[in-house]
């Protein structure tokens, strides 16, 4: 316990000395919840970060402690130890019950949540039933006097094309408007740090993209951090900011969205990043010289060469193959530098919209699921029960920690 | 050609009702009746002033020994009016130090008067207040007290202008069901209050003792008023908060 405790303030001071932007979040947090039941796991959120100006994502599975971290920030719960810093001003700071006799631990701060200036967006959204649009929106501005609020409010209401509503209950608007009034209700008092949890989750495409584009435009001319909590790929890619994984209350890895979803470092990830595909196996033999190594699936014939990666010999791990990734060869095919060629049976083949998706057995158990266009199916004129060959570059096969094995 | 023999319970129960129709002013106990209003709207106020946060605090706190307050809270509903006022009367009384103290503050015993009776009925319909301002204020999602938080609204401010407006059908039924036990109240009454007309003398006690004496009209007259009040109470009551928040339609 005590070691653990030193390694977080090791982590503490090497935070401060990192370039930490003058108007960034700084993050650098543990909190342990008790299991409500005797069986229940105890879950620990133990992360430490920076958040520049801008937006960045959080991305990771429900579960992965993402709206825990956020309340964290927002004040709404408490960390059992760390630091939240906004802006060069400690909203949290505190060396936990352990080390409360240290002579240099300093005050510990705590800001009660209507002291910190965050724009939460909360994943319901959580308007006001009892308010029309306009008393959502300018709810935090009640101690302005009435023209400076009324003008502010306006204001808002036009960015996010809601005046017409401003007499409507919350219970009377749609979907995509009620989260236009979140936005809204959350920006009007200019915080110092944005967070949104799922804020478009529940919205069909359209919607999406538009207010995507809102809040992309609305950070160009506000310079905040913005945490971005989603489990979804197409917000990821379309949002285009920095991401930070997270898993099981801990960051996972972090990069460039198109980093993070290539390369998956675990099952979770790699099934949010829209693998469709991902085979469990046991690691064979490792072959540094050509830079992979032979992974063994479901203990059947199927041997899979994947790229190297640190794991250990006979190992669990998992390989995670997008569907897109796949070739199909109606003939044994020749001459390719692809590693991977396996003989399988066509199960079934469905056309959904613009493509077909084909079911391949290449051993008992081991079945893979492959994506077509439409061309490429008028081509081959493949249908089910025949037999295929399944080509699978070393580079598209990404070795994924299992779940647990970590 | 009724000569009121053969059937004797119907033909007087029509007797009492014409009689209540024609000439019930003659034995309305306005008196009565009037203390019994005042006294219920006194209760009524002030029970709400004193149930609003004490129900805040029932629904908000996470202190272990929350359980003995609202037992405390809920004692009433079960206890038999006879025992509570028994101990109120001698809480009331010049033996005790609640008693000395406020004769010594006021100069006259708290027992058979009118404010004695307010103390009393506070105690006694403190559940009725209490209980539907708790679940009022337990249906109120965390989350928008939450964004309140958020949104820079300290605590007082997340009761006033989220919680208490979310919560105004059971505040109304919280009032009205202070107001109208009172009204019905006896026992405590009967206990701490004497029978005073004027002073202490409630309707409920008034009926009582028209009955005691064989006067039915009398009886009928007042308890008919009370009926009729209460009634009219609770259908306002029930109508209004049929309408609901929007609290439901929110999500």
């Amino acid at each position: 316990m005590n070691a653990s405790d030193s390694i977080i303030s090791a982590q503490v001071g090497d935070g401060m000395l990192s370039g930490e932007s003058a108007m960034g979040l700084r993050v650098d947090i543990r909190r342990r919840t008790q299991p409500a039941t005797r069986d229940a796991q105890r879950f620990e959120l133990r992360l430490a970060f920076d958040a520049p100006v801008g937006i960045t994502v959080l991305f990771g599975a429900s579960g992965s402690g993402k709206t825990t971290l956020l309340d964290c920030i927002a004040g709404l719960r408490h960390p059992d130890a760390g630091v939240i810093r906004v802006g060069g001003e400690d909203w949290f700071r505190s060396e936990g019950t352990r080390n409360k006799a240290k002579a240099d631990a300093g005050q510990p701060v705590c800001l009660p949540p209507e002291r910190r200036r965050v724009g939460y967006l909360f994943q319901d959204l959580a308007l006001f039933p009892h308010l029309d649009v306009a008393g959502n929106v300018g709810f935090s501005l009640h101690g302005l006097p009435k023209p400076d609020r009324a003008a502010k409010v306006e204001a808002a209401l036009e960015q996010f094309r809601i005046v017409d509503l401003r007499h409507r209950r919350p219970a009377a608007l749609s979907g995509g408007e009620r989260q236009r009034v979140a936005f809204a209700r959350a920006l009007v008092r200019s915080p110092q740090v944005m967070l949104l949890d799922e804020p478009l989750s529940a919205l069909d495409y359209r919607l999406r993209s538009a207010l995507m584009d809102d809040l992309l435009r609305w950070s160009e001319a506000h310079p905040i951090p913005i945490l971005y909590v989603t489990h979804s790929r197409e917000e990821l890619l379309s949002l285009g900011a920095a991401v930070l994984v997270m898993e099981e209350g801990q960051l996972v890895a972090q990069g460039a969205p198109h980093e993070v979803l290539r390369a998956p470092q675990s099952h979770k990830v790699a099934q949010l990043a829209g693998f469709e595909n991902i085979l469990r196996g046991r690691m064979e033999e490792l072959h540094p010289e050509r830079g992979t190594m032979s992974v063994r699936i479901a203990g059947g014939p199927v041997l899979l060469e994947v790229p190297l990666s640190g794991e250990r010999l006979s190992e669990s791990i998992g390989v995670a193959i997008r569907a897109g990734d796949i070739l199909l060869a109606s003939q044994p095919p020749e001459g390719l530098s692809a590693r991977n060629v396996l003989p399988g049976k066509i199960l079934s083949l469905k056309r959904r919209d613009v493509r077909y998706e084909v079911e391949v057995e290449a051993a008992p158990g081991v079945v893979l699921q492959v994506h077509l266009t439409l061309a490429a199916q008028t081509a081959m004129n493949l249908e089910a029960g025949k037999t295929v060959w399944l080509v699978l570059k070393t580079y598209s096969c990404h070795p994924v920690a299992e779940q647990g094995a970590r | 050609m009724d000569d009121g023999t053969l059937r004797p319970a119907v033909p007087r129960l029509y007797n009492l009702c014409c009689a209540f129709t024609m000439n019930s002013f003659a034995y309305f106990d306005g008196a009565a009746f009037l203390l019994t209003l005042r006294l219920a709207l006194l209760v009524a106020v002030s029970l709400l002033a004193a149930s609003l946060p004490l129900a805040w605090w029932l629904t908000a706190s996470r202190w272990r020994g929350r359980f003995l307050v609202e037992a405390l809270v809920a004692l009433p509903l079960v206890l038999p009016p006879t025992v509570l006022g028994f101990y109120l009367l001698v809480a009331m009384g010049t033996n005790s130090p609640v008693g000395r103290w406020w004769i010594a503050w006021t100069g006259h015993p708290l027992a058979f008067t009118f404010t004695g009776l307010v103390v009393g009925s506070l105690f006694y319909s403190l559940p009725f207040a209490v209980q539907p301002l708790v679940a009022a204020f337990s249906a109120i999602p965390p989350r928008l007290l939450a964004a309140a938080a958020t949104l820079g609204a300290s605590p007082f401010s997340r009761f006033y202008r989220v919680a208490l407006p979310l919560a105004w059908p059971g505040v109304l039924s919280a009032a009205t069901l202070a107001f109208a036990h009172t009204v019905g109240e006896f026992g405590v009454v009967l206990m701490i209050g004497g029978n005073i007309p004027g002073v202490t003398r409630t309707a409920s006690i008034a009926i009582y003792d028209q009955v005691q004496a064989g006067e039915y009209s009398a009886a009928h007259a007042n308890a008919f008023t009370l009926l009729l009040v209460s009634f009219v109470a609770l259908a306002l009551v029930y109508g209004i908060t049929r309408r609901g928040t929007g609290l439901g339609a929110s999500r």
